[in-house]
């Protein structure tokens, strides 16, 4: 049996240590790539959201290396991604891919199946192993969004940002011949030293921007065109309001009461939306309204095209905007590869920022308020 | 001798040049059809700019539009905008008191809202063409009209037909069925410039407060038709500046004139950059799976720049301090 999942920004990381500490042998798929993404169109139904076709593409670049069973979460809210792992595994069935598919779907839907699943999945032979394991990968996972969110901080300050991106290549390109949670956790500590140590500049007071919107977008770097990059480079200080270790607190260690961080999103949204509404409608609503009240110069939206929790919280979104007096703006991103329309309206919306901070800073000086 | 300031705008459709004074006086203006040749067609302005005016001091340069990076690369810059600013700066000089700017270009349109002065919301049109130049473009030929005098034969028109605008495509057939049924050109197009400014309305302008003054510009200003159009479904008398084809152009070289007197020196390369001949070679990385396409640019067998890779690999390798994303 040899395993692989779908991407999702840095959790294969993880997702490979972890597996490879209970003795199971892991194929990750290959970085999102442009022929990821012809792969997964070629296949996939044309109406269906952007992140199924990465999916696919996917599960056949690792299935050409070797895969043969793939993991995914399920769902069962009102979102599609509840019918990705049945549709998906019917086109690679469809394709002649003699493939298992082990879905974890959440507790609700049955303790049995998701026991089962996880016992095939991870070879258990003791319980201690899989905790012992289990920590280490929790650990990978939040050491990786570390260093995500680290570089993200130091391409604001540093006084090259492009030195951030060759060391982050670096990294990226050295995980695929680290095999172990320890080798894993050596090669992070030497990555955050080689950060740590670029020279920064720290009279800079960047813009700040919080991200919000459709968790995969948000995560993933290829399908959301590197946002974090681009902005970084632009001198500005990115947060997300989604990472894997946020969803990892949310909805396992912190079971069944949820995170601290999402139940205060959840009061934040209630003016606005009070409901679930799919996917993550009413933490992109809840998270604006937080990063308004940080102090954050902006907000974008990520949503991708037909997402219908996004296009509730799109709705939404512009009266947020007004009570919070936060520019907020979303971009819609589908299978475009063109940058330069996208990368205008970022570069506009960072203007809009820094005039509005230079604004405030008179009419402070002016009037001492 | 007076002193001059270069604006550059390299658009999809067009590519503009303007020379401005310390008084916003527009000297001379070029507005050259791009034709996919942007190198090509920056170098023949140039040209032409140079041939008109003769020997100028110009103080500094700015670049802005989809090409703004490229055209940095050839003129040397001072300041590389965006178009959205651009076009902000420029407008707010006209009417100091602009509250809503819509601009329509050849294959993008945007709206960009002011208040006091500032741009506090903007948005571009998304993933349609619908509610732009090129639209027209299309179906003037269509009809065999010369887009140039669309707008004043749609001023004629008394009747109005009605257009699906929402979509290019249903525009179209809709158009033909209107042609076969016999109405007249005359109202066939006045119907067009109402549907084109409904997409417009509805996609780009969706949810923005339009409050006057409103400006008009970009390309499709030059058509009456769209400004009538506008004007009766705003309720509100839209502003055409003078020079409503090159204000992203004029709003760039005024950033240009403020950051070379901030920093007391250009880096503009002098009109004499028009004689130099540029190669553009395309090259196709093979390092992973993207098989992203490099544009390396050459001038004077020196490599001014390669992008277009997603690493980094070759488009960090710069020796000008200037950013590609």
């Amino acid at each position: 049996m040899i395993l692989t999942f779908p991407h999702l920004g840095n959790v294969y990381i993880a997702g490979k240590a972890f597996l490879e500490e209970l003795g199971q042998e892991v194929v990750p798929p290959p970085r999102c790539s442009s022929r990821t993404l012809e792969i997964g169109t070629k296949y996939s139904p044309e109406n269906i959201c952007l992140p199924f076709k990465v999916n696919i593409g996917n599960y056949i670049e690792s299935i050409e290396k070797g895969a043969d069973t793939i993991l995914i979460t399920g769902s069962c809210g009102p979102c599609r991604f509840g019918y990705y792992s049945v549709l998906e595994q019917n086109i690679l069935w469809d394709l002649g891919y003699e493939v298992d598919m082990i879905v974890f779907d959440p507790i609700s839907e049955g303790l049995d199946q998701l026991k089962e699943g996880l016992s095939k999945a991870l070879n258990i032979n003791s319980y201690k192993d899989v905790i012992k394991a289990g920590k280490l990968g929790w650990k990978l996972i939040q050491k990786a969004d570390y260093l995500t969110q680290l570089s993200n901080e130091k391409r604001a300050y540093a006084i090259d940002s492009y030195e951030v991106d060759a060391i982050m290549e670096e990294y990226y390109k050295n995980i695929e011949n680290t095999f172990g949670a320890e080798k894993m956790l050596k090669l992070m500590d030497e990555v955050e030293y080689s950060l740590k140590n670029i020279p920064i500049d720290k009279s800079k007071n960047p813009i700040r921007i919080g991200i919000v919107g459709e968790i995969y977008t948000i995560i993933e770097p290829f399908v959301n065109l590197e946002v974090e990059k681009k902005l970084g480079h632009m001198g500005v200080y990115v947060e997300k309001s989604l990472t894997p270790t946020k969803w990892v607190k949310h909805h396992v260690t912190s079971f069944p009461f949820g995170s601290k961080e999402e139940n205060m999103k959840y009061q934040l949204a209630k003016p606005y939306l009070s409901t679930l509404v799919g996917g993550h409608g009413r933490e992109t609503v809840g998270s604006a309204v937080y990063y308004a009240k940080q102090g954050f110069d902006g907000v974008i939206q990520l949503l991708p095209l037909n997402c219908m929790p996004e296009i509730v919280a799109k709705s939404i979104l512009p009266q947020v905007q007004k009570d919070c007096n936060i520019p907020i703006m979303t971009l819609v991103l589908d299978e475009m590869t063109g940058e330069a329309g996208y990368l205008t309206r970022l570069e506009a919306f960072v203007d809009l920022l820094m005039r509005r901070r230079e604004e405030r800073k008179v009419g402070e000086l002016l009037f001492g308020c | 001798m007076e002193n001059y300031y270069l604006g550059v705008d390299v658009g999809s459709v067009s590519t503009n040049l303007v020379l401005i004074d310390d008084e916003n006086n527009i000297l001379c203006k070029k507005y050259l059809r791009t034709q996919g040749k942007p190198i090509e067609i920056l170098k023949e302005g140039l040209k032409e700019l140079k041939e008109e005016i003769g020997d100028v001091n110009i103080l500094g340069a700015g670049s802005t539009g989809s090409g703004r990076y490229l055209a940095d690369l050839i003129i040397g810059a001072d300041i590389v905008k965006n178009e959205i600013t651009s076009h902000a700066i420029s407008s707010l000089n006209f009417i100091p008191d602009v509250q809503t700017i819509i601009e329509i270009g050849g294959q993008d349109s945007k709206i960009i809202i002011i208040r006091d002065g500032i741009v506090v919301d903007f948005a571009m049109n998304t993933v349609c063409a619908a509610g732009t130049g090129s639209f027209l473009d299309r179906q003037a030929y269509r009809l065999g009209i010369p887009i140039e005098d669309f707008g004043r034969m749609a001023l004629k028109s008394n009747n109005p037909v009605r257009i699906a605008g929402r979509c290019a495509v249903f525009a179209e057939s809709d158009m033909i069925h209107k042609q076969q049924l016999g109405h007249n050109q005359e109202d066939i197009v006045w119907g067009l410039c109402q549907a084109l400014v409904r997409n417009y309305l509805n996609n780009v302008g969706k949810g923005k407060d339009i409050k006057g003054p409103v400006m008009f510009q970009g390309g499709v200003a030059a058509n009456m038709g769209i400004k009538r159009a506008f004007e009766s479904q705003l309720g509100l008398e839209v502003f055409i500046p003078e020079y409503f084809d090159v204000m992203g152009a004029v709003g760039v070289a005024m950033l240009a004139r403020n950051e070379v007197k901030k920093k007391k020196f250009s880096n503009f390369k002098g009109l004499e950059i028009a004689d130099v001949d540029y190669k553009v070679r395309g090259i196709e990385c093979n390092g992973c799976a993207n098989a992203c396409e490099i544009v390396e640019i050459c001038g004077d067998n020196k490599i001014l720049a390669r992008y277009g890779d997603k690493c980094g690999k070759w488009s960090n390798i710069k020796n000008e301090n200037t950013k590609l994303a």
